[in-house]
């Protein structure tokens, strides 16, 4: 490819920001997907399932972030 | 409410995003826009407009170069510890002075609880209770700061990773001491060898002492990305009115700012709890060491 790097970079931002956000869409659709089931099959627990079902979705999203924060840093330098 | 929030926020950003207007033209709006977001050697007052904030000299010790300048987060950062004490002071003494509380202890009151019962307590038993006005300073200090952003004129403080490193290096200095409290400073550096043979020591200590610094530095990353992507997202929307310079486009855009800026303030308050469950987590998972080591003699009621 004759592109230059700078447009190589915002090339790679773009794409690798779609992959993070589909990788955090799936993780965070199955757990929620779990917890709704959880919730629905022992109401009594919803709470606690909710509370844990934010602390793993916040962790998943850490780790989208690493590759968002990569993104950015290509795209603006 | 949020409206003429959204439409204040807009104006501050068309009163110096005029040059904006004139540097999409040269195909560097972005660099334009994020100006906003990152942190810069000036701030934005209301009515006084932008005032410069004074350099100070770079420091040298012993091969650092430290710069002491007055940036725009620095200057939110003050507010907002100023605000805290400010706050804390007042519902402490309003919780003082009667039983049942009532205005900001009431309101405080409803907070601590909560991080008593739902952060504290549930992770570190009942010997977290003296770890209580870490957790809280943490929750409200976070809160304040990520809040901070969303007001017109505001600046995340957070959205800037030094602040939110010298927060994640706290919380590491907090996990380990709580652990070395707990366990007793031969247990905690037995737990750093992980059970091998000592001729495996060499390469097993390194390796858990690398893994000791992941966690507060997941805990840097994720609060400074939750609040710089939102804000991004925000500024960038906004751009889409300085491209097509007309009128007509702007009503699109500020609906899609309000729905994002609502779940800015959603995410403010999670990422505060975040941080703070996490670290009351990590540290309770030294305490619990601390109780299995010690099982002979106690008795444990729950």
């Amino acid at each position: 490819m004759d592109m230059q790097p700078t447009a190589l970079g915002y090339l790679a931002a773009g794409i690798g920001a779609a992959l993070t956000v589909i990788g955090a869409g799936l993780g965070i659709g199955k757990l929620a997907a779990a917890a709704m089931e959880a919730s629905g099959r022992q109401p009594e627990v919803a709470g606690q399932v909710r509370t844990s079902m934010l602390i793993a979705a916040a962790l998943i999203e850490g780790a989208t972030f690493f590759a968002l924060a990569i993104c950015i840093i290509l795209a603006t330098k | 409410m949020q409206e003429h929030t959204q439409t204040l926020q807009a104006a501050s950003d068309t009163a110096h995003a005029a040059a904006a207007g004139h540097a999409a033209e040269g195909g560097n709006l972005f660099g334009e826009l994020l100006h906003h977001v990152y942190d810069a050697h000036e701030i934005d007052l209301p009515f006084i407009g932008v005032v410069e904030l004074p350099h100070f000299a770079p420091v040298h010790i012993g091969g650092l170069t430290i710069d002491f300048s007055l940036t725009k987060h620095v200057i939110f950062l003050w507010f907002a510890a100023l605000f805290l004490i400010v706050f804390a002071v007042s519902a402490a003494r309003s919780l003082a002075a009667r039983p049942v509380p009532r205005g900001i202890g009431n309101f405080a009151e409803a907070f601590v609880i909560y991080v008593r019962d739902e952060i504290c307590l549930p992770n570190m038993g009942p010997a977290g209770m003296r770890y209580m006005p870490y957790l809280l300073t943490t929750f409200f200090f976070i809160l304040i700061m990520n809040l901070c952003g969303l007001v017109p004129y505001g600046a995340t403080a957070t959205g800037n990773i030094s602040v939110t490193a010298g927060l994640a290096l706290i919380a590491f200095v907090m996990i380990q001491l709580s652990a070395i409290r707990a366990q007793g400073i031969g247990a905690y550096l037995k737990h750093l060898t992980g059970g091998v043979h000592w001729a495996l020591w060499p390469i097993m200590v390194p390796i858990e002492i690398l893994g000791l610094f992941t966690k507060p530095f997941a805990l840097m990353i994720r609060l400074f990305a939750n609040m710089i992507g939102g804000h991004i997202v925000i500024v960038s929307l906004l751009g889409m009115i300085f491209i097509f310079r007309n009128y007509l486009v702007a009503v699109g855009p500020v609906f899609f700012v309000l729905g994002i800026s609502m779940l800015e303030l959603f995410v403010a308050f999670l990422q505060a709890y975040i941080f703070t469950m996490l670290t009351s987590l990590f540290m309770g998972l030294g305490m619990v060491h601390a109780h299995e080591e010690g099982g002979q003699g106690h008795e444990h009621e729950h």
